[in-house]
C-alpha cells in the first residue's frame, strides 16, 4: 500500500460521503467550456497593438509627437511672423526688438500696442537679428523632423531591399553582399558624413532645382550620405530574419500540410519581419535626428537662414549668460522629440517581441 | 568527445551507508504546499496543495505535463524559485523541522549538502565561463571537508570516475560547451551527488538527451542510489521511466495531485480520468495496432484556475460535481489514492446496482 | 582565433585605406581642394606642397605619396598656418586624450554598477530612478548636455572656473561627455544582467547552496559583462565624436576644437589629417573591441 503522505483526517471511505445523486450526471460539453477559461487568441498585430495601447508612456509619447506635428503643420497659420523675417512696427525694421524675452515687446512695440495696434505676442521671444524666436523654433523642429522621418525611410527601403535579396538569394551573392556590409559598417560613419558635407557643401549646388532650393544644398547632401551608410544595419536585420524564417521549422511545417509559398509567407514570414522593421525604424528616427542636430550644431546642417534645431543652440551659445532661454527652447524641443521616438521604439519593442513576454 | 560505455564503477564512498537508520521521521515531509507566481498578469497558482512523504532511500516518481507544477514542488523545497515566486500556503518538513522556518544561511547549508538537484536541460544548466572543475570544486569546499583546491580537485576526479566521466583530470579543466550533452549531464549528477546529500531530486534528467543516453543515465541513477543511499524523487512526463525506477508515483495535474501508488497500481488499475487518458496516449505492446488517443484540449490555464477539478475541461467523462467541488483523494479498494469522482459514482452504482439517472 | 584574428586586422585595414581614400578624393574634388591651386595660396605654402606631393603628377600618384607619407608621420602642412599637422595632432591630442579616457572609464564604471543595481532591484524604486534618467540622458544629445552643464554650473551658480590651459577644470566636460553613454551602458548592463540571472546555470548555482552575493557577483556579473565589453569599440567612437563639440563648447582646445575650426576654415590638409587620424583610433578600437569579446567569453575560444 502506498504510504507516501500523511494527512491528519484519515481517508474516507467512498460512500461515507454525503453526495448528491444529481451531480453525478455527466457535465455537458458547454459545462466544460465554461470552466476552461483560455485566452481569446487574436492576431499578431491586434495582440501587439492592444499591448501597446496600454503602455501609459507609449500612449503619452504618442500623444506628444502628435501635439508637435500639429504645432509644426498648424504654427506658421497662427504666427504671423516668417523665419527670417526680421520683426517690423508698422513697416518699419524694429533692430532693438532683438534679444528679447518670450512674451516681452520692445520699445516701439509697446508704443504700437499703447495706440490701440495688435501685436502677436513673442512666444518664445525674439533672436539676435529680432527674428521671432518661437516660428524659428517651429521652422526648426519641421527640418529635424522631416529629416529624420526621410532619412529612416530611405534607410528603410534601401536596407530591406539590400537585405532581403541577400538573404533570399544565399550562397555566393549573400556572402559578398554581406562582405560589403561588414566594411561599410565598420567605417567611422560620423566621421565620412562630416567629410561628404563638407565637400558637398563647398561643390554641389542644388539651389536650381525648386524642391531643394528652400532646404538648402546641405540637407540634400544629408540625404545622400544617409542613404549611402545607415542602411547597413537594417540590412544586416532583414537578411538575419530572413535567414533564420527560411530555416525555421514552422515554415517546413507549413509546406508539409501543402501551404502554397505564398500562403506561407504572408501568414508566417512577413509579421515577423514587419515588427522587427518597424521597430528599427522608429529607432532610427531619433538616431537621424541626433545626427542631423549635431551636424548642425557644428556648422555643417541646414544652409541659413533656414533654421534647425541644431544650429539654434549653437547660435544660442554666444548669448548664453544674458539670454538663456535661446539654448532651452530648441534644446528641449529635441529632447522631447527624441525621447518620444525612444519611447514609442521601446514600447512597440515590447509590445511585438514575442520573447520579451513576460 | 564519444560516450564511454559505463564500466564498472569504483564508487570510493566518503562516509559508506549501507542502510540509512530510519527514524521516526519520514525524509522529507511536503505538507499541502501551495506555491504561486505574482506576475502582472495576476497570481499564477502553480502548486495547489501537494502532499507527499518522502521516505529514506526511497524513490519517489512524479509525473505530469508541462505546467503541472511538478518542478515548481520542488523548487520550491529549494527554495530556488524565481524573484516573483512564493509559498502561500503549507509547510516541508525535512527530518521534522520545518525548512521554511529556515533562514538564508541555513538554507544555503541545505542545498547542495542536504538535498541537490539535476535540471532538465544540461546544456545551460552550467556556467559557460567557468571551468567544469570550478564549478565542482565549489561545490565541494562549500560543504564538505575538501575545502581546499588540491583535496576538491582529487574529490572531483573520484566523483567523475563514479559517474562515469571519462579522463576526469583533463574534463576538469574543459569548459562545459567542449563536452557533450550526457557527459554533461553526469557532470551534473557529480557535482549533485558531491557532498552525499540525503535527497536528490531529479528534475526530467533525461528528456533532453538521446535515447541511447537515457537509458545509461537512468542506470548510472539507480546504481548509485543503491551505492549512496539517498532518497530521490524522479520527476519525468515519461511513464516508460517512472515504471522501472519508482517505488511510488504520484500524478500531478494543474499543481494537485491526482492519483498516488505504486507503479502497479497506476498502471494497472489507474483509477483518475488524467491518468487513464496518460496511459491510453502512450504506444505499448497491448495496443500496437491502436490509433493513439491523444487527452484533448490543452493544459490549464494557471492564472484562472476554475472551480472544481482542474482536468474537467479536458475529461471525457467528466460529471456535474467535477465543475464545482475539488475531488477529494479517496483510496481505492486496493489501497492507492485518487482525487476523482468518477470513482464515488462507480462505487456508489456497484453498491445499488443501478444507474443514477 | 588566429582565422578571425586575421579576417579582422584586414577588414580593419580595408577601412582604414578606404577611410584615407574616400579623404583624399573628396577633399581634392572640392574647387580650391587641398593640393590644386585654384586658389592662391602664399609662395611658401605652394613651395612645401610641391616638393611633398609632387602637385604636377596625376591624382593616382598624388594619391600613393600621400599615403607613403602618412605612413612615415607625415601629415602635411596646414593651409591656414603652415604649421606641421602631425605635430599639431600630438599636442591638442595629449588634452583630448585625458578627457576622453576620463569619460570613459567614468562612463564604463558608473554604468555598470547603476546597471547592476537597476537589475537586482527590478521595479523597485532605484531601478525606476536609474531608468528614468537613463531615459533622458539617451534623449539627450551631447552638446545640448554640455551647455546645459556650462550654463548651469559654470555660468549661473559659478560652482566650476571656465576652463583654461593653465587651470583646466575636467569635471564638466568628463561628465557631459561621459553621461550619454552612461545611460547607455547602464541600459545594456541592466538587461544583460537581467537576461543572465534568468539562466539555468544560475539556479544551478543557487541549488548548489551558493551564498547570495556570491552568485551576483561572481556566477552573474561575468556572464552579463560580455556585451558590455563588445560596446568598447563603438563607446570610443561615441567619445571622440562628442569631443568634438564639447571641446568647442568648454572652449578646450583640443584635436576636436581643432577639427572643428579647420572644418569652418576650410583647412582641407588639416581636415584630412585630422580625419584619418582620428579614423585610425575608432578603427583601432574596434578591433580591439571584437578581440576582447573572443578572449572573454570562452565559448568561442576553441574555433
Amino acid at each position: 500500500m502506498a504510504k507516501n503522505f500523511d494527512i491528519p483526517t484519515p481517508k474516507k471511505r467512498l460512500l461515507s460521503l454525503q453526495m448528491d445523486p444529481k451531480k453525478f450526471e455527466p457535465a455537458t460539453d458547454a459545462e466544460k467550456r465554461q470552466q476552461d477559461v483560455m485566452a481569446e487568441s487574436t492576431t499578431f498585430f491586434r495582440d501587439g497593438m492592444r499591448r501597446l495601447m496600454q503602455n501609459p508612456l507609449a500612449v503619452m509619447s504618442m500623444v506628444i509627437l502628435l501635439l508637435v506635428i500639429l504645432m509644426m503643420i498648424f504654427a506658421p497659420l497662427f504666427v504671423p511672423y516668417g523665419y527670417e523675417e526680421m520683426i517690423t512696427v508698422n513697416g518699419v525694421r524694429d533692430p532693438a526688438a532683438a534679444n528679447l524675452a518670450p512674451f516681452h515687446y520692445s520699445a516701439l512695440e509697446q508704443q504700437y500696442i499703447d495706440q490701440g495696434g495688435k501685436i502677436f505676442p513673442h512666444i518664445m521671444g525674439t533672436d539676435e537679428l529680432s527674428r521671432d524666436y518661437f516660428i524659428r523654433v517651429v521652422y526648426g523642429t519641421r527640418v529635424s523632423f522631416l529629416v529624420g522621418v526621410f532619412a529612416s525611410l530611405m534607410v528603410l527601403i534601401i536596407g530591406v531591399l539590400y537585405g532581403a535579396v541577400s538573404g533570399y538569394a544565399g550562397g555566393r551573392v549573400d556572402l559578398w553582399m554581406m562582405r560589403i556590409v561588414d566594411i561599410i559598417y565598420s567605417l567611422p560613419d560620423l566621421l565620412i558624413i562630416i567629410l561628404l558635407a563638407v565637400v558637398f557643401k563647398e561643390s554641389l549646388d542644388f539651389s536650381q532645382i525648386p524642391i531643394f532650393a528652400n532646404l538648402g544644398t546641405n540637407m540634400v547632401s544629408m540625404f545622400i550620405v544617409f542613404g549611402l551608410l545607415y542602411w547597413v544595419g537594417m540590412a544586416r536585420l532583414v537578411r538575419g530574419q530572413i535567414l533564420t524564417i527560411k530555416e525555421n521549422e514552422y515554415v517546413l511545417a507549413a509546406k508539409s500540410i501543402g501551404a502554397s509559398a505564398k500562403r506561407i509567407i504572408q501568414k508566417h514570414i512577413i509579421p515577423n519581419i514587419v515588427s522587427v522593421i518597424i521597430i528599427m525604424t522608429a529607432q532610427e528616427i531619433p538616431a537621424a535626428i541626433f545626427t542631423e542636430s549635431y551636424l548642425s550644431f557644428i556648422g555643417l546642417g541646414v544652409a541659413l537662414p533656414m533654421p534647425s534645431l541644431g544650429s539654434l543652440a549653437n547660435a544660442a551659445r554666444s548669448g548664453m549668460q544674458s539670454y538663456p532661454w535661446k539654448l532651452v527652447f530648441p534644446s528641449v524641443m529635441i529632447i522631447l522629440i527624441v525621447l518620444a521616438f525612444n519611447l514609442i521604439g521601446d514600447a512597440l519593442r515590447d509590445a511585438f517581441d514575442p520573447k520579451l513576454r513576460k | 568527445m564519444s560516450e564511454q560505455k559505463i564500466r564498472k564503477i569504483n564508487v570510493r564512498v566518503a562516509n559508506p551507508k549501507p542502510h540509512r537508520a530510519s527514524s521516526d521521521h519520514p525524509v522529507l515531509s511536503v505538507e499541502n504546499l501551495h506555491t504561486s507566481f505574482i506576475t502582472d498578469s495576476g497570481e499564477v497558482k502553480a502548486v495547489n496543495g501537494v502532499s507527499f512523504n518522502l521516505d529514506a532511500g526511497k524513490i519517489l516518481g512524479v509525473v505530469g505535463e508541462s505546467g503541472s507544477g511538478k518542478s515548481v514542488t520542488a523548487y520550491s523545497i529549494l527554495q530556488i524559485l524565481d524573484q516573483n515566486g512564493r509559498i502561500v500556503d503549507g509547510d516541508i518538513k525535512f527530518k521534522g523541522k520545518s525548512l521554511l522556518e529556515y533562514g538564508p544561511k541555513e538554507m544555503d547549508a541545505f542545498r547542495g549538502n542536504n538535498c541537490s538537484i539535476i535540471f532538465q536541460d544540461p546544456m545551460t544548466s552550467l556556467n559557460p565561463v567557468f571551468t567544469v572543475g570550478y564549478q565542482m570544486n565549489e561545490a565541494l569546499k562549500l560543504h564538505t571537508k575538501y575545502n581546499t583546491t588540491k583535496l576538491a580537485t582529487e574529490r572531483s576526479i573520484q566523483l567523475l570516475e563514479m559517474v562515469g566521466v571519462n579522463e576526469p583530470e583533463k574534463r576538469l579543466k574543459q569548459y562545459p560547451f567542449e563536452l557533450s550533452g550526457g557527459m554533461r549531464q553526469r557532470v551534473m549528477i557529480a557535482m549533485a551527488l558531491a557532498c552525499e546529500p540525503d535527497i536528490l531530486i531529479a528534475d526530467e534528467p533525461t528528456t533532453a538527451l538521446d535515447v541511447t543516453i537515457q537509458a545509461q543515465i537512468l542506470e548510472l541513477m539507480k546504481d548509485l542510489q543503491k551505492k549512496l543511499g539517498m532518497a530521490i524523487i524522479l520527476i519525468t512526463h515519461d511513464l516508460g521511466v517512472i515504471a522501472s525506477m519508482c517505488d511510488e508515483i504520484i500524478v500531478m495535474y494543474g499543481g494537485r495531485v491526482c492519483e498516488r501508488g505504486t507503479a502497479e497500481d497506476i498502471f494497472y488499475r489507474p483509477a483518475h480520468e488524467y491518468t487513464k487518458g496518460l496511459l491510453k496516449s502512450i504506444p505499448n505492446t497491448d495496443n500496437m495496432k491502436e490509433r493513439l488517443v491523444p487527452i484533448a484540449g490543452t493544459p490549464i490555464n494557471l492564472l484562472n484556475m476554475p472551480k472544481g477539478c482542474a482536468f474537467c475541461p479536458r475529461c471525457e467523462n467528466a460529471l456535474k460535481i467535477c465543475l464545482e467541488e475539488v475531488p477529494e483523494e479517496l483510496m481505492m479498494p486496493d489501497g492507492h489514492f485518487a482525487a476523482c469522482w468518477m470513482n464515488l459514482k462507480n462505487e456508489y452504482e456497484k453498491e445499488h446496482g443501478k444507474e443514477v439517472s | 582565433m588566429a582565422k578571425y584574428l586575421i579576417k579582422r586586422v584586414a577588414l580593419a585595414l580595408v577601412s582604414l585605406f578606404l577611410v584615407c581614400f574616400i579623404t583624399f578624393f573628396t577633399m581634392n574634388a572640392i574647387p580650391g581642394g587641398p593640393f590644386n591651386g585654384e586658389k592662391a595660396k602664399s609662395a611658401a605654402v605652394m613651395q612645401v606642397l610641391n616638393e611633398r606631393y609632387g602637385l604636377d603628377k596625376p591624382v593616382g600618384e598624388q594619391f600613393f605619396n600621400y599615403l607613403k607619407n602618412i605612413l612615415h608621420g607625415d601629415f602635411g602642412v596646414s593651409l591656414k598656418t603652415g604649421r606641421d599637422i602631425a605635430t599639431t595632432i600630438g599636442e591638442s591630442f595629449k588634452v583630448s586624450a585625458k578627457i576622453g579616457l576620463l569619460a570613459i572609464l567614468v562612463a564604463l564604471i558608473f554604468g555598470i554598477i547603476l546597471g547592476a543595481i537597476a537589475a537586482l532591484n527590478r521595479n523597485k524604486w532605484p531601478d525606476r530612478v536609474i531608468i528614468f534618467f537613463v531615459t533622458l540622458f539617451t534623449a539627450m544629445p551631447s552638446f545640448v548636455m554640455a551647455s546645459f552643464l556650462l550654463l548651469i554650473f559654470c555660468i549661473q551658480l559659478e560652482w566650476v572656473p571656465v576652463w583654461s590651459t593653465n587651470n583646466p577644470s575636467y569635471v564638466l566636460p568628463v561628465l557631459a561627455l561621459s553621461l550619454s553613454p552612461m545611460a547607455y551602458i547602464t541600459r545594456l548592463t541592466k538587461t544583460s544582467m537581467l537576461d543572465v540571472l534568468g539562466q539555468d546555470y544560475i539556479r544551478t548555482a543557487r541549488a548548489k547552496g551558493v551564498a547570495h552575493w556570491k552568485v551576483i557577483f561572481v556566477h552573474a556579473l561575468r556572464n552579463s559583462l560580455i556585451p558590455v565589453i563588445t560596446y568598447v569599440g563603438p563607446l570610443t567612437a561615441s567619445i571622440l565624436t562628442g569631443s568634438l563639440v564639447i571641446e568647442k563648447i568648454f572652449t578646450i582646445g583640443g584635436l576636436g576644437s581643432k577639427f572643428v575650426d579647420s572644418i569652418t576654415n576650410r583647412d582641407y590638409t588639416m581636415i584630412m589629417g585630422t580625419t584619418i587620424f582620428l579614423a585610425f583610433i575608432m578603427i583601432l578600437m574596434n578591433l580591439v573591441s571584437d578581440i576582447l569579446y573572443k578572449i572573454v567569453d570562452p565559448r568561442i575560444k576553441l574555433d
